[in-house]
This record gives C-alpha cells, sequence and structure tokens, in this order.
C-alpha cells in the first residue's frame, strides 16, 4: 500500500515535469512548426544557474531560479533571433539546426565548468511531505505548485488577453494571423520565450534532484518529444494529457524494472499508439 | 558498329577507382584506418540519403547499421560463420528490423518521423544496453574476428587480418552498393520515391501506393545499413551501444547537411569533407563538436542545399559580379 501510495506520488512529481517541457515544445512547434532539441539543454542550462548562484554564490534559492528563467529565456529568444526565425517553416532544418545547438551548448558548458562528477546542489526545501505513509521531499514535490501555476498562467494567457489568442490564432493557421495583422515574427519570439523559461524553471526546481551534468538534457528530452508526438502535435492539452500516461508509465516501469527499461516501454508505447492513431491522442491534422 | 565513347563522367570515376587501388600502399597505419572508416561511412551516408529521398530523416539509421554490426559479430563469435556470410546475412536482417520500424514510421512526415524514429531507434539501443547476454551490456562486444585467411595453391595467402587486405574488401564492397543505390536511383522507383517527396496527394491519386513505396526506401536502406555495420564490427574488432547513439546519428546528419541531399553524390561529398576536417581540427579536441554545431547552422542558414549547391552559386554571383563590372 505504501508502495502504491509512493509510486503514484512519484508519477506525479514526473508527470508535471514532462508537462511543463512537453507544453513548451508543442507550443513553440505550434506557432513555429519548430522541433527544438536543444529543450533539453535549456533545462539544463536553467540547473546550472541554480548551481552557480545558489550552491557555489550563495544568492537566495528563488532569485536564483527567478534568475535561471531570465537567462534561458534570453538563450531562447536569441536562437530564436539568430537561427529559427531564418528557418521557421522547415521542419527538417529546424531540427537539425537545434541539434548544432545542443552540441554548442552541451560543450561551452562542459568546458567552462568541467565534466566529471555532478555538480551538488543541496535542496532548499529541507524534509519531506509524508502522504499516508509515503515519502515525497518538499523538493522533488515543489514541481507540482510550480508546474500548476505555469500551466495555470499559460492557460489564462492564451485564452483571457489578446495576445495569447494571437498566438493561438498563429498557431491554427499562420497565414490568416498575419493577414489579420499579427506579427508571426513577434509571436514566434514570444512563444520561444515562454517555452524556454519553463525549461529554465523545470530545470531550477530540479537542480537538486537530477544530476546537474552537461548531458542531464538527454535525460529528459526523449521522453517530452515523445510525450508531444503522442499528445498530437501542436496540441497543449493533448501534451498535458500524454504527461500525465507516460509520467505514470515512466514512473511504475521505472520502480518494478529501472529507467532504461522504461524508456523502452515507452518508446514501444508511442509507436504503438502512433500506428493506430498516427495523428496522436488529442491531434486535428496528421503530422 | 557503333563506337563505344567514354564519357568524361566515366574517365573520372574510373580515375577516381584507380586512386583507391593505389591509395593504401601510399599511407600510414593511421590514415588508412581513416580512408576504410571513411568508405564504411560512405555507404552510411548513401543508404541515409536513399530514405531522405522519400521524404524522411531517418535518426533510427544508426541503430541499424548496429544492428548489422552486433548480428555479424555475435554470429562469428559464437557460432564461427565465416565472415563472407555474415555481411549480407547482417543487411537483410537489418532489413527485417528496418522492415518492423517501417510500419509506423511511413506513415507519418516530417517532424514526427524524426522523433518516432529516434525513439525507436533509441529503444533498440538501449536493449543493447539492458541485455548483458548476449548483447555484452553497455561494454559491448570484443574480440570480434577479422575475415580468414584466403589461400590457394600456388599463390600466396592473403591475410585479412591486415589493414591493406581489408580496406580492399571495404572498397570493393563500397563500389558494390554504391553501384546498386546509384541504379536504384535513377530507375523507376527511385523517380517514385522523389514523386513521393514531392507531391505526395498527387502520387497518390495517380494511383502509386504510396505506403507500399516508402516501406520499400526504408527497407532498401536499412540493407545497406546493416551491410556497413558488419563491415564496421570487423573493422573496429569491439563494438558498443554507444558508438550508435545521438551523438553519432548527429554526425551522420552533419555529413548529409554539409553535403546536401538532392544529389546522389552531394553526401559522398559532405563526408569525405568532414572528415578532412575532422583530422585538421583534431589539435581543438574536446571543443569540435562545438565547431560542428557552428558550421551545420551556417550550413543551414548560408547554404541550405549543401555544398552540391555551391557551384550553381558561385557561378550565379560570378555572373552578377560581371554584369555589375560591365555596367
Amino acid at each position: 500500500m505504501e508502495f502504491a501510495i509512493q509510486t503514484v506520488a512519484n508519477a506525479w512529481v514526473a508527470t508535471f515535469l514532462y508537462a511543463v517541457l512537453a507544453v513548451g515544445l508543442a507550443l513553440i512547434f505550434g506557432v513555429m512548426r519548430t522541433a527544438n532539441f536543444a529543450h533539453g539543454e535549456f533545462f539544463m542550462v536553467g540547473a546550472y544557474v541554480v548551481w552557480l548562484l545558489y550552491s557555489r554564490s550563495d544568492w537566495p534559492f528563488p532569485v536564483a531560479v527567478v534568475a535561471a528563467m531570465g537567462i534561458v529565456t534570453g538563450i531562447g529568444m536569441i536562437t530564436e533571433l539568430g537561427v529559427f526565425r531564418t528557418l521557421r517553416g522547415n521542419v527538417v532544418a529546424g531540427l537539425i539546426a537545434s541539434l548544432g545547438l545542443v552540441f554548442i551548448l552541451q560543450v561551452t558548458v562542459g568546458r567552462i565548468w568541467g565534466l566529471g562528477l555532478a555538480k551538488p546542489v543541496a535542496p532548499f526545501f529541507p524534509g519531506s511531505l509524508e502522504i499516508l505513509g509515503a515519502n515525497v521531499g518538499w523538493q522533488r514535490f515543489s514541481i507540482i505548485p510550480a508546474g500548476l501555476t505555469m500551466l495555470g498562467i499559460l492557460w489564462l494567457f492564451l485564452n483571457r488577453f489578446k495576445m495569447g489568442q494571437a498566438l493561438r490564432a498563429t498557431a491554427q493557421d499562420p497565414e490568416a494571423a498575419a493577414l489579420m495583422g499579427i506579427s508571426i515574427n513577434r509571436m514566434a519570439l514570444l512563444a520561444m520565450g515562454i517555452s524556454a523559461a519553463f525549461a529554465g524553471v523545470a530545470g531550477a526546481l530540479m537542480s537538486s534532484v537530477y544530476p546537474v551534468e552537461p548531458y542531464m538534457g538527454h535525460a529528459v528530452i526523449l521522453m517530452a518529444f515523445i510525450i508531444v508526438i503522442v499528445g498530437g502535435t501542436g496540441s497543449l492539452i493533448g501534451a498535458f494529457v500524454a504527461a500525465i500516461m507516460f509520467g505514470f508509465i515512466h514512473t511504475v516501469v521505472t520502480t518494478v524494472f529501472d529507467s532504461t527499461v522504461a524508456i523502452i516501454i515507452a518508446c514501444v508505447t508511442m509507436a504503438i499508439i502512433l500506428a493506430v492513431r498516427p495523428k496522436g491522442l488529442l491531434g486535428r491534422e496528421k503530422v | 558498329m557503333r563506337k563505344y565513347k567514354i564519357s568524361p563522367a566515366h574517365a573520372s570515376l574510373i580515375a577516381l577507382v584507380a586512386f583507391l587501388c593505389v591509395l593504401p600502399f601510399q599511407l600510414g597505419g593511421y590514415a588508412l584506418s581513416i580512408t576504410t572508416l571513411l568508405l564504411i561511412n560512405i555507404i552510411i551516408v548513401v543508404s541515409f540519403r536513399l530514405i531522405t529521398t522519400i521524404g524522411g530523416w531517418n535518426l533510427a539509421h544508426y541503430p541499424l547499421v548496429g544492428v548489422g554490426a552486433y548480428f555479424s559479430a555475435l554470429m562469428a563469435i559464437n557460432f564461427g560463420w565465416p565472415f563472407w556470410a555474415t555481411v549480407p546475412l547482417a543487411g537483410f536482417v537489418a532489413a527485417i528490423i528496418g522492415f518492423g520500424f517501417s510500419y509506423p514510421l511511413v506513415r507519418m512526415t516530417g517532424f514526427a518521423f524524426f522523433i518516432t524514429s529516434y525513439a525507436i531507434g533509441e529503444a533498440l539501443r538501449l536493449s543493447w544496453v539492458k541485455l548483458v547476454y548476449p548483447f555484452g551490456g553497455p561494454t559491448g562486444i570484443s574480440r570480434i574476428p577479422r575475415p580468414s585467411p584466403w589461400s590457394f595453391p600456388g599463390l600466396p595467402t592473403i591475410d585479412f587480418s591486415h589493414f591493406i587486405p581489408y580496406y580492399f574488401i571495404v572498397l570493393v564492397v563500397m563500389l558494390v552498393c554504391l553501384f546498386i543505390m546509384q541504379r536504384i536511383d535513377r530507375s523507376r522507383l527511385g523517380n517514385t520515391f522523389k514523386a513521393i517527396y514531392l507531391q505526395e496527394p498527387l502520387a497518390d491519386s495517380v494511383g502509386i501506393d504510396v505506403t507500399q513505396y516508402k516501406t520499400q526506401a526504408y527497407v532498401i536502406g536499412a540493407f545497406f545499413a546493416g551491410i556497413a555495420g558488419a563491415l564496421l564490427a570487423h573493422f573496429l574488432r569491439a563494438i558498443d551501444p554507444s558508438l550508435f547513439g545521438l551523438e553519432t546519428t548527429t554526425y551522420l546528419l552533419i555529413w548529409a547537411v554539409l553535403g546536401g541531399t538532392h544529389t546522389f553524390g552531394g553526401p559522398i561529398i559532405g563526408v569525405g569533407i568532414f572528415t578532412a576536417m575532422e583530422e585538421g581540427l583534431r589539435p581543438l579536441a574536446a571543443w569540435r563538436p562545438l565547431v560542428y554545431g557552428f558550421i551545420l547552422i551556417a550550413v543551414l542558414l548560408f547554404l541550405p542545399g549543401g555544398l552540391e549547391d555551391l557551384p550553381g552559386k558561385v557561378s550565379t554571383w560570378v555572373k552578377k559580379l560581371r554584369s555589375w563590372i560591365r555596367r
């Protein structure tokens, strides 16, 4: 019983981590038709900023998280301006360019702060939450309220604000949106900023949970991509539903076997779902 | 009687092959091993390009190379099968696995094809990491034998454990593979692949079975990937799962992007130039991926067609320059 509750609690933590990352990916795919492999590296940079500021320079943790968000948002916007803007609409070129970005970010971080042992980050929220005998560290748990807040704000922004509605319009039909006077360039920059900010915050909050090293992005990017595709590309709600599904699959299989088997099972599940339903769970169009 | 004329293209091809036949005797051990690897990589990148002609950039290509490598290595070590049998069989095994992969893949395009192929390939690769028996787990397989020596009465024995004889095996296999793939590229089949890439709904409406043809392209590409894998395994003599991961795949993408994928020769130029560049940048050591990242992005931004587009671009620049001077 304890074991089951523990697994369910862990699964919700994984769900919100994946949801935050996958919703960001789905957002930029919807607006820019660009799939960003460097999203995992944005996550990694977020964790590094917290390590640098909080663990090394003794800044307060919330300030470090905000700084991580700001820096990663900046990197995201610079890549949009410098790389993705020219390649927008060309899915293959955008993806390959983002693989180039993966190399650049990994090598820069790895060369400056060194490879080898993972950087230690002490949890800011000590202790753990006890639910019916199960233990979830507060630091791990923090991704759930943070994720809920971020996704809630995004939902409000997309539905209640004029700019958010413009963003949705661009995702539905860029040409028609441009004809209505919406600046596609500005929308792409906005989408990339939001997406990078989400990845930065996720990395910052998870810095004491995941080992902080240059290749930590690999661990999450594959799952995030699987979730985006299974949810139906460009569908934010689909991404969230798929995040719950794969959060549970990954956690349960990791608990019973190990994380390598979990990724294998997740990939096979994805292949089966897509063979039956190529649009993904909630996708409108075939991608 | 029709006189047989040798076209300049054929003449240069014959000269190139002659050059490749003389080359190993002039090179040292290290340079020779780099050249042999280059020839194997050419098979890999050309078979990769064959799949791109249907519009799919197959991130599971290196895992398929791995299928060939693991199959050939395991058969040679555990059952003592000869090299000459395992290399073609490795192609067939990779083709069968590729057929399985193709079922979900050919039903999607662009982004989904990319990510799904990455995920399926990664699942396969991780199963090699996971299963210590028979794949050796993370450390992989070592002590893979070289082909057994050939001896004919009255002739000197050819010992394939040396670099030069093995180079010639690779050269011959590469030439045969390239010949077949070039024929496919020029045939009705190859043109159908390109028609599907250019206008899938139109191709579908004129009665081309799109799914069927896409599957064929994928399976053919997987076959040659498997053969290249087998050659690689017996050349390196030790393989492990990390050889077939995302990093190697990214290099494959750099070769294809650098050279361009519209012509048959483009990727070959790409892999050749990249190999030369890699040797030239050796002093940079661990900074090299950073340079590659910048090169990749620069090519995509400024020369989207790859190096194969360069002559055309240069000639338009020259024309513009001339008309500007005359003005």
